[in-house]
């Protein structure tokens, strides 16, 4: 551990407790996340309680392959990006930088799929507002369903577009081959964040798209 | 020396998660489609809960970590469930709403 004196910073007594600290103050900040789209999921919830038929019409006009597709396009990033904290930890440089190039690239193909399904329901009048259309019940209904659904898919692509920013960061330092065994906290970090907007899509996936698909009259 | 710093979790295990990941992701598309009346979000969401632990306990290493992490990722969660169940105890019994 001689090496690694540059490494810890002074208010720390080696790099295990820095480790943990590090670790630590990020799951705290992913707590406050939990609570900050909690917010909208509770609205969310509230909302379907009281207009349960228009949440479930206005569902079914969301483009459900699409959303099954990036589904599994970011469960597949996730996986690189686990793979990369190993790879991090064991200095495979190489594949470091392939592993964390993956991750990336799934995340710019969700962003791409995301702009598409945008850009279709923006064609269909789906978007709250004056140029909002609605010929089924309860018109008031559906546009609070899909302003929840452009509320919650936004924020989750606002936290994709920094997880992609965190990511080249990440690329650029495993480039200089700043991580091994003894320092890879900013890829594991990464990893962190990366996996929990995984978890919020992993719920945003059934409550927006797929309520009661297997209805198709109102 | 106690758990993050030794712990390289194999390829092998990775992947085993990613396919239970995407069987539950399928599961759900599919069920999505079959008439459980009260019990299709609630079968929905149980799978969610279900990935969601396997990503936070294997992808995130919280299974390897130590109390205080778990401790700390438990109680993000827990207020999340308090703030929805507290508020949900007021829209249940309201008797002055429409429906």
């Amino acid at each position: 551990m001689s090496d690694s004196a540059g490494l810890v910073a002074e208010q720390f007594d080696d790099l295990e407790q820095q480790h943990e600290a590090d670790k630590l103050g990020m799951w705290i900040f992913l707590a406050t996340e939990v609570l900050f789209f909690g917010g909208l999921f509770l609205s969310y919830t509230v909302y379907r309680y009281l207009y349960p038929d228009a949440f479930a019409a206005a569902s079914r006009h969301t483009e459900v392959v699409l959303g099954g597709t990036n589904t599994a396009i970011l469960l597949f990033s996730s996986t690189l990006m686990a793979l990369a904290v190993r790879a991090a930890q064991l200095t495979r440089r190489k594949p470091l930088t392939w592993l964390l190039l993956g991750t990336a690239f799934f995340g710019i193909v969700f962003m791409v799929v995301k702009g598409v399904e945008y850009h279709k329901d923006f064609i269909d009048h789906l978007v709250p507002g004056a140029a909002f259309q609605w010929h089924e019940a309860n018109p008031q209904a559906a546009e609070i369903f899909f302003w929840l659904y452009f509320a919650m898919t936004g924020l989750h692509a606002f936290h994709m577009i920094i997880g992609l920013g965190l990511l080249s960061w990440l690329l650029l330092r495993a480039g200089r081959g700043e991580f091994g065994p003894q320092y890879f906290t900013p890829v594991e970090l990464g990893g962190l964040y990366w996996h929990f907007v995984d978890i919020v899509w992993i719920f945003l996936f059934p409550l927006l798209y797929l309520i009661s698909r297997h209805q198709h009259g109102v | 020396m106690s758990d993050q710093s030794h712990s390289h979790p194999s390829p092998w295990l990775y992947l085993g998660i990613l396919t239970a990941l995407v069987i539950g992701t399928c599961a759900t598309w599919a069920i999505a489609f079959v008439d459980l009346g009260i019990w299709n979000p609630v079968v929905a969401l149980t799978i969610a809960v279900i990935k969601a632990v396997l990503v936070i306990l294997f992808f995130m290493h919280v299974y390897y970590s130590n109390k205080l992490t778990k401790l700390t990722v438990a109680a993000g969660f827990f207020w999340l469930l308090i703030m929805i169940t507290m508020s949900l105890s007021d829209y249940l019994t309201r008797t002055f709403l429409p429906q």
